[in-house]
């Protein structure tokens, strides 16, 4: 099993991301933005960071990377592709996901230890979670705020495709107070928060994010 | 009209605008004497960067001399004082660069642009070492925390360490946020920056073999700082005000996150002779000191330079400091290679000339010569001012002084102390600061913030990692400055060693008034002097530094700040100690011994107090004390262990109960001094009940005075039957920035 982690030219968290899927019992394999290459892996992650920048909008540019096309056609044809904070960006950049992320509602770069109710488990990459569930995660971002239209947000909510949402005081000013949404078919998910940096109570507040990177392993075995 | 070396040859008395450029009438008179004519404008405008005070220190080599006839006998130090930063072997084949350098008028005039190139430049110092730069930190000074300027650059400034650190994808790790009124209108922004490299992959700024051609990278050069080294750095800012923006730099972190990892890859291959960062002084730096650290000779086509402003003139282009630009010497094997590296990475990169073996700096504009000069003449061979010194008149008459403050001592008078100092906003709750500085990047973050030092592993699978501590004692460096400096090292060494870490080498930003100012200079020679024989009392070899003079507005000086920074190594991140206890029933000891140590203190701050004596710093205890806390750790004897600093037992209690929400019963005697002393050398310790003998050896064997003070457990900081509910102690200590700044 090979878990892709694209670097795009300003993506910082892509060497904590391959840390994650190593811990998790996987391999990584690290994607460059400018080949349309995925050297054969089995899911990828877009990892945080301020790809280009943040020019323009966050993730506007990345989504038109050479290896996007690739990793597009993938995740339609069912691939699990997961976009942490600035992946989630990119992915909503790209239309593989619903909404867009905005300024935190206070207008500061915001990074905090984040707790977090996992809210949909059936998807590629929360499998190993209960609905229920409370975690804590970094939070760490300035663009954090996910807005929709009522009917998105309607749909999102009906079919269940919150896969997290953050409790206790909106820490962004999201709407639903939702930390991670996911498509329709459950294998992709863009989560803000930042699982990758909570992989062990060592360099983490705890080690509550490894499920994101055990998850897809399961998936990838069925 | 272009102004030549053969036109300068014949006019060489044609009056030039030295002074408006910052060079006093001797030091032009030297550099016509060098030259053995007249500079031309583009000669002038590199001397006056090169030689002012920001990059040639002629107001401080004389003193900053004591670090080298002072300096340890070690093996640890790799590259010592002289290269863009220190570096030292911290074992297995690891070697650890890290260096503090100020931003302080930029960050006045341009907060957010200020700070955000600080912390660019710093790294950039940290990157042409050749390491991969692993964290940074930023000790920041302002006016009081409630006046209207301190408003206006606080958040600026905040947001600009944020902006640009957490774009570069580096953990921000601690650091300081001080208030007083002397840094009104003089806000202090240092920023340091720590990097890991192998030992065989050190690179220096040395331009040698003759044909290596001379290769500018990175962003292009446009119209911004220029000459802010000499306009900016070097001058008293007057009453007219904040009318100097022009010349602070603007900074584009997306750019240089790109230029650390191409620049990485192009190490990675070894495809470097000699490497030098564009920063204070730009081209005119770059060329001149890559030049001085080969043989001297150098030709460089400045047409070639790309350009983000064509109308630049050529003096323009030598003093521009655009950011984000990095000067390589480059073998001509290795340059197909070099450029490709670049172009992966999308960075501009020209071939601006080469390495000659003649032993001039040669810069032509368009093939007329403009530039002829010996390179060490403007990088190193600047002037050298012994200033004169005088001890200020306020010294003795402070000292004098009895210090006169509350003494708490029934149960509500501790009760109130204790909640007035939590919430005081130099020792309150800073995460309205560190919560806008990305601490998780990289995945490596042992330590940060409010830790007592910030910790990085820079080994995975040996767990080897390195702690840093950034301290200065302003309100001590006023009282006595010799004093102060050492009392600022012992306490940076302190706060390394209280996680178990030991500290291993030295680094320091000297933030000082005017040195045209006898009394300011006094304080400044005082200063070194005490670290200098700090660190030789302390076996710690001082890596390098940063001094920044000029911070005064008007007559009125800032304290004397010097901001010391220490870096240590722990061989195993997991068996740190952390600072704060998360359960019930461990016993609470305090090592060290407490004096009625007001003076100088937070509390006495509180109070309009500003005389008295500072403490006399006893290094050899401090020693003892550290051997004490890294053996301690080693046998895993504590639970928790924390610095007593500004606000003493108070403070650090406060932090302590505050971290995990368990609170303390603590009993003390003598309590009207105990609570609120601020003598150095003092560490709390929290211990399983069943180590007390192993702790009670140690101390014994370091001579460390030891004393029980309580027990942890329950939801109250209870100090001598004072109550603190440790949720209305939160309050106090966690409003007041939100308060002040939204």
């Amino acid at each position: 099993m090979k878990v892709g982690v694209v670097t795009f030219p300003g993506t910082l968290d892509d060497r904590d991301a391959a840390r994650a899927v190593t811990h998790a019992g996987t391999t990584a394999i690290s994607l460059w933005h400018n080949d349309a290459d995925l050297k054969g892996v089995d899911a990828v992650i877009l990892p945080g960071g301020f790809s280009y920048g943040d020019y323009l909008r966050c993730g506007a540019i990345s989504r038109f990377a050479p290896v996007m096309e690739k990793i597009i056609d993938a995740a339609n044809g069912g691939m699990p592709l997961l976009g942490i904070c600035n992946g989630f960006q990119v992915l909503c950049e790209a239309h593989l996901l619903p909404g867009a992320l905005t300024r935190n509602h206070e207008l500061h770069f915001l990074c905090g230890d984040q707790k977090l109710e996992i809210t949909n488990n059936q998807t590629a990459w929360t499998s190993s979670y209960s609905v229920g569930q409370e975690i804590v995660i970094p939070l760490k971002n300035g663009e954090g705020s996910f807005q929709c239209d009522d009917a998105t947000l309607a749909a999102l909510e009906g079919e269940g495709r919150i896969i997290a949402r953050y409790v206790g005081e909106n820490p962004n000013g999201s709407r639903n107070k939702i930390a991670g949404i996911t498509n329709t078919r459950g294998n992709v998910v863009g989560l803000m928060p930042h699982p990758e940096h909570a992989i062990d109570t060592l360099t983490g507040p705890t080690a509550d994010g490894l499920g994101f990177f055990t998850s897809v392993l399961k998936a990838l075995v069925k | 009209m272009l102004d030549t070396v053969a036109i300068a040859q014949n006019n060489s008395d044609a009056a030039q605008p030295f002074a408006e450029l910052g060079l006093k009438p001797d030091e032009y008179a030297r550099i016509k004497e060098i030259l053995g004519r007249r500079p031309t404008s583009s000669e002038l405008a590199m001397y006056s960067v090169m030689w002012s005070e920001h990059c040639s220190y002629k107001s401080s080599k004389v003193h900053l001399k004591q670090f080298g006839d002072k300096a340890v006998k070690t093996d640890a130090l790799l590259v010592g004082i002289g290269e863009n930063a220190g570096v030292v072997d911290v074992g297995q084949g690891y070697a650890v660069t890290f260096k503090i350098e100020s931003h302080n008028h930029p960050s006045f005039i341009e907060p957010y642009q200020g700070a955000a190139t600080g912390v660019g430049g710093i790294v950039r110092d940290i990157l042409t070492m050749g390491a991969r730069p692993i964290a940074v930190m930023d000790p920041l000074r302002f006016g009081p925390a409630d006046a209207a300027d301190t408003r206006r650059v606080l958040p600026g400034i905040i947001a600009g360490v944020g902006g640009y650190g957490n774009c570069l994808g580096l953990p921000n790790i601690g650091g300081e946020v001080v208030f007083d009124e002397t840094y009104i209108g003089n806000p202090l922004v240092n920023a340091l920056c720590v990097g890991v490299m192998k030992h065989s992959d050190i690179k220096l700024a040395k331009a040698a073999g003759a044909g290596n051609l001379v290769v500018l990278y990175g962003a292009k050069t446009g119209g911004d700082g220029i000459g802010g080294v000499s306009v900016l750095a070097s001058e008293t800012f007057d009453s007219t005000g904040p009318a100097k923006r022009p010349a602070v730099q603007v900074g584009d972190p997306f750019v240089e996150k790109v230029l650390i990892e191409c620049s990485l890859e192009i190490f990675a291959e070894d495809l470097v002779v000699g490497i030098q960062d564009l920063g204070g002084a730009g081209l005119s730096c770059a060329t001149s000191e890559l030049a001085s650290g080969g043989s001297g000779g150098m030709k460089v086509e400045l047409d070639r330079v790309p350009l983000r402003d064509a109308t630049l003139s050529p003096e323009e282009i030598l003093m521009s400091e655009s950011q984000e630009r990095m000067c390589a010497i480059v073998e001509p094997k290795h340059i197909e290679r070099f450029l490709e590296i670049c172009k992966k990475w999308d960075v501009t990169v020209t071939v601006i000339g080469e390495v000659t073996d003649g032993e001039r700096l040669e810069i032509t504009w368009h093939g007329d010569l403009i530039v002829d000069v010996p390179p060490r003449t403007v990088a190193h061979d600047g002037p050298v001012y012994n200033r004169p010194l005088a001890k200020p008149e306020y010294v003795d008459r402070v000292n004098a002084e009895q210090v006169i403050v509350p003494r708490p001592s029934t149960a509500d008078e501790i009760k109130s102390t204790v909640l007035k100092l939590a919430a005081t906003p130099n020792l309150a709750d800073k995460s309205w600061v560190t919560s806008q500085y990305d601490r998780y990047v990289q995945g490596n973050t042992i330590q940060s913030q409010p830790d007592d030092s910030g910790m990085v592993r820079i080994d995975e699978k040996t767990h080897l990692g390195v702690a840093i501590a950034t301290d200065a004692n302003a309100n001590w460096s006023y009282l006595n400055p010799y004093e102060g400096a050492k009392l600022a090292l012992a306490e940076a060494a302190r706060n390394i060693a209280t996680a178990g870490a030991k500290p291993l080498a030295v680094t320091n930003c000297l933030n000082f008034g005017s040195p045209e100012d006898p009394g300011v200079m006094w304080q400044f020679a005082e200063s070194v002097r005490g670290l200098a024989d700090g660190c030789l009392e302390m076996g710690l070899p001082v890596t390098g530094g940063n001094v920044s003079f000029y911070n005064q507005t008007g007559a009125v000086a800032i304290l004397p700040t010097p901001v010391i920074g220490v870096l240590g190594v722990i061989d195993d991140v997991r068996t740190r100690t952390p600072m704060s206890f998360d359960r019930a029933g461990l016993e609470l000891y305090l090592l060290g011994e407490t004096a009625d140590d007001v003076a100088g203190s937070e509390w006495a701050y509180m109070h309009g107090q500003r005389g008295g004596c500072a403490p006399v710093a006893d290094l050899q205890r401090e020693m003892r004390l550290i051997e004490l806390l890294v053996a301690g750790r080693t046998s895993q004897i504590f639970t928790a262990a924390h610095d007593l600093s500004q606000g003493g037992l108070s403070a650090s209690l406060t932090e302590m109960v505050l971290r995990h929400n368990v609170g303390a019963d603590i009993t003390i005697a003598n309590v009207e001094v105990a609570l609120i002393s601020e003598s150095p050398g003092r560490v709390i310790v929290a211990i399983d009940p069943a180590k007390s003998e192993q702790l009670m050896a140690l101390a014994k064997k370091q001579e460390i005075a030891i004393m029980k003070i309580g027990t942890t457990g329950g939801n109250n900081l209870v100090i001598n039957g004072a109550i603190i509910p440790l949720n209305e102690l939160r309050s106090a200590h966690t409003e007041t920035f939100p308060k002040l700044f939204g």
